[in-house]
């Protein structure tokens, strides 16, 4: 197989306009021929589905949740990146795009993320005029603010809800095509297998999760827009659903996996409490524009209360390390410090795994009602979920994994290696290279959705000409004979242990050898254990219930069987980089002063995975990542 | 901790349900009200039994999916708090705990203690949005809004349709989410065009959908885990007068 990415000619500026013009269109009145499927309903999903509907497309949309408002892009807090230069300090797409190659440590496609910085001022006009209240000045004009990685105010934002307020945006825009009869919604259904037919992505399995139905359905292309794989580790910011079963199927018939080593982990999150743990609070970033990070100098103060703990005891890690970022040091180089300052026996609260995030200073400098002012939410939030008041003692922060860099393998168009099937959003590996900057994430699900597939789906529609496909053809037919096995085969082991625990176990076992910080021997260990625990899994694991009703416990089984796989090219990914860049650590690949070392003469590619059959090692297939217009430097955070 | 929990089991929608009593052991205050049903679930599970169904996802408080009357009170009463983030610590040892789904016609019981909340989904399809399609808008700078409008259009925006208001109203009336709803885009200039028409069939689709009337007792305010203020009902109800008075009816 030899991957083309289909750059078009030309100079960057000038790409995406000239292939837009070099596509082919399909004319208005034949755009009803065309049935789509679209999977998940994000910001990247519902989009998408509304605008193809708005263009004469014929689309069916599924997703797991109960209604299409709930995908986890609803919970982004912090805001979304547009280069309006609104703020008059000197953005443009083209910083935009220079900001994000860089954030993404070289490692993203040229071509695709000045597309990105070109699209999202376009983004914002569709927000603002689906009725997105961000936030605004007295004047009536729009408001910015600042975010990590970047120089400028280019952050458009409503409160700390600006996920919520995109995504029902986008909800909204949806819900006018279903009442229109445009799309048809199927919420609560989840896709289980792709159906290829003559190589082509020809549509979908599915499984009703009130009434347990296996159903086929067919169409003229298949889109994916269903997010990260960041619960592969058990405990991470995303939505308990969250899972990677669609890519990873459509992964199984030949759609290339990218990158998937590339996680990012945030520095601020709740610590985990116990055992019983289900998933992680992120509290924004914003709070460490005055709170400073700390643990005590010495392992034995660790147990004491803060006040026993005076001044020269203290160890503010960032501050010493990173003395001109100090505490806003980047996301990839906190968390690791603060790892480090744990590792080394000095972390607080239960299990050792925190460090404090201390505001006794900011409270003396500003006073506790501007403090208050600033943050009260934050605060309000760390109360509800610890029950301690951070005013009067420092909050215990400590990293969780919150977003995917990897993905499916796309082209520039956003389709896969089959064709037919295009992938959007977090789902693909296309925009943020090996690390993503902060308020990214949805500026490339609302690109992707609106502004690059309705151009680039019709030119495959033009030039594929594919015979329509019919839901009950034998391959239809094959495929939903798999998935009715694989479910039933989960349904007749009835072992002794719980889906749960098993997903716990892969979880921080991939944490711990496959986290923040990887080397040889642990993921080499990683790479025997999970064949292992995946043939107990299979062996030992009971789930209740029959498939012919509402069960959750079979829905999660699932999941848990796919990342049980996934985890596997996880580390694979992870092993065969030898060199570390941005969320991939590798530590054996620092500088002598602990910094994450690129190796650009060997590994400045995009590592694209082929899955051979089961038992079978991928095959590893590489995009050379060739950089026209941007000079590779290194990142300098001290 | 320990505690007595008295859950509502329901096979299936046209099932009848019963009250089961499971004991909740070793509950830590630290534990969320979902991870304590988790680690119950997980013991029944492991006698070979059929875990609670109830839905949830986020579990941070703003993907809206969770739900459970706890004690009689939706998300159980702590002001501002959706039950995911409800935490163990407001209990005390012993206490007997009651569970029950959303009760309301219009939101039947899928099962246990989820329910379909489809109805809220087809009331925004009636008019819950700006119809302008994607592209060709304006410059988001080129129509200033009033920071209050922005402000007060944001406070009803942030509903989360979790349908507390519904669950909590005697009359299982829904005016909280769709009033919502109109006063986030009515108070926009973007949705001053078609701000009539929307009121009239968002309206209309909640009657049809078997939602009963308001009356005003400020209950859906009181469990509203965003807080979303009883005002907006009055602002709807103004907005659908004038709608009226204009001699205007809801399109089909």
């Amino acid at each position: 197989m030899k991957l083309d990415a289909h750059i078009p000619s030309g100079p960057l500026a000038q790409k995406w306009d000239k292939h837009k013009f070099d596509l082919k269109l399909i004319n208005p009145a034949n755009k009803r021929k065309f049935d789509i499927i679209i999977v998940g309903s994000g910001l990247a999903g519902a989009s998408a589905a509304s605008s193809l509907a708005e263009l004469g497309y014929k689309v069916k949309c599924f997703c797991f949740q109960d209604s299409p408002r709930r995908a986890h892009s609803i919970a982004a807090q912090g805001g979304i990146n547009a280069a309006k230069n609104y703020a008059n300090d000197g953005d443009s797409i083209y910083r935009l795009f220079y900001d994000t190659i860089k954030g993404g440590d070289f490692r993203a496609r040229e071509a695709n993320v000045y597309r990105l910085a070109q699209v999202s001022v376009n983004i914002i006009d569709q927000c603002v005029a689906q009725g997105v209240p961000f936030a605004r000045e007295y004047g009536g004009l729009l408001t910015n603010r600042s975010f990590g990685g970047a120089q400028v105010s280019r952050t458009f934002y409503a409160r700390g809800q600006t996920g919520q307020q995109l995504l029902l945006g986008a909800y909204q825009a949806l819900s006018r095509q279903i009442g229109l009869g445009t799309v048809e919604m199927y919420p609560r259904t989840e896709m289980l297998d792709l159906v290829v037919v003559n190589g082509h992505a020809k549509g979908i399995v599915v499984r009703n999760l009130v009434t347990g139905e296996i159903a086929s359905h067919a169409a003229d292309a298949v889109v994916l827009a269903t997010g990260g794989y960041g619960n592969v580790f058990f405990l991470s910011t995303n939505a308990k659903g969250c899972n990677v079963t669609s890519t990873w199927r459509a992964y199984k018939k030949g759609a290339l996996f990218a990158n998937p080593c590339y996680t990012q982990i945030h520095p601020t999150c709740i610590p985990v409490s116990g055992e019983h743990q289900s998933k992680l609070t992120l509290m924004s970033e914003s709070l460490r524009n005055d709170g400073r990070v700390w643990v005590p100098k010495r392992k034995e103060d660790c147990g004491k209360p803060v006040s026993q703990i005076p001044e020269q005891d203290r160890d503010y890690f960032l501050e010493r390390k990173y003395p001109s970022f100090g505490n806003l040091a980047p996301r990839d180089i906190s968390s690791r410090a603060a790892k480090e300052a744990c590792d080394s026996g000095r972390g607080v609260g239960p299990g050792g795994l925190g460090v404090y995030l201390d505001f006794a200073d900011a409270i003396k400098r500003l006073g506790e009602a501007k403090v208050r002012e600033r943050y009260a939410n934050l605060f309000d939030m760390y109360e509800k979920i610890t029950g301690e008041n951070a005013y009067q003692v420092p909050m215990r922060i400590y990293p969780a994994v919150h977003y995917t860099m990897g993905g499916t393998w796309v082209d520039y168009n956003l389709m896969s290696t089959v064709p037919g099937l295009f992938v959007l959003g977090e789902a693909n590996f296309s925009d943020h290279g090996a690390n993503r900057l902060g308020a990214s994430a949805l500026m490339q699900g609302l690109a992707d959705g609106y502004f690059v597939l309705p151009y680039t789906i019709g030119n495959y529609f033009a030039t594929a000409k594919q015979a329509k496909p019919s839901a009950t053809s034998a391959e239809f037919k094959k495929v939903e004979e798999d998935v009715r096995n694989f479910t039933n085969k989960l349904l007749s082991i009835k072992g002794k242990r719980t889906v749960t625990s098993f997903h716990r176990e892969l979880g921080k076992l991939v944490w711990e050898k496959c986290g923040m910080a990887r080397n040889d021997a642990g993921l080499k260990e990683a790479l025997k254990r999970i064949p292992a625990l995946r043939e107990e899994f299979w062996k030992n694991v009971n789930v209740t219930g029959e498939n012919g009703e509402f069960n959750q416990n079979l829905e999660y089984a699932g999941r848990v069987a796919d990342f049980m796989e996934f985890a596997e090219l996880l580390c694979t990914d992870a092993l065969h980089r030898r060199e570390s860049c941005g969320g991939h650590f590798r530590e054996e690949f620092q500088t002598p002063e602990g910094e994450a070392q690129r190796d650009d003469d060997n590994f400045a590619y995009a590592a694209a995975w082929e899955y051979k059959g089961p038992g079978q090692a991928p095959e590893l297939h590489k995009e050379p990542l060739v950089y026209e217009e941007v000079h590779m430097s290194t990142r300098s955070y001290k | 901790m320990n505690l007595t929990l008295k859950v509502w089991r329901q096979k299936h929608v046209h099932a009848s349900g019963v009250f089961e009593t499971y004991e909740a052991k070793n509950v830590l205050e630290d534990m969320s009200f979902l991870e304590m049903l988790d680690v119950v679930n997980e013991d029944i599970i492991a006698r070979g039994q059929d875990p609670i169904a109830f839905d949830s996802d986020c579990r941070e408080g703003i993907c809206g999916m969770c739900s459970l009357v706890i004690n009689g009170i939706p998300h159980g009463g702590h002001r501002g708090t959706a039950t995911c983030q409800l935490h163990m610590r407001h209990f005390k040892d012993g206490e007997t705990i009651t569970i029950e789904p959303w009760r309301a016609r219009a939101f039947p019981i899928i099962k246990d203690l989820a329910t379909n909340r489809a109805a809220f989904d087809r009331i925004i399809q009636a008019g819950g949005f700006v119809s302008v399609n994607t592209g060709g808008t304006p410059d988001a700078n080129a129509l200033p809004v009033s920071k209050e409008s922005a402000d007060a259009s944001m406070d009803a925006a942030a509903c989360i349709g979790c349908g507390a208001c519904v669950a909590v109203c005697k009359n299982a009336s829904a005016m909280l989410f769709v009033s919502a709803k109109v006063s986030h885009l009515n108070l926009l200039p973007q949705g001053e065009a078609e701000k009539d028409r929307r009121v009239l069939n968002m309206v209309r689709q909640m009657d049809e959908e078997g939602f009963g009337s308001c009356t005003v007792t400020g209950s859906c305010e009181a469990v509203c885990p965003k807080e979303i203020s009883l005002s907006f009902i009055a602002k709807m109800n103004r907005d659908y007068g004038l709608a009226t008075l204009k001699g205007k009816s809801a399109a089909a």
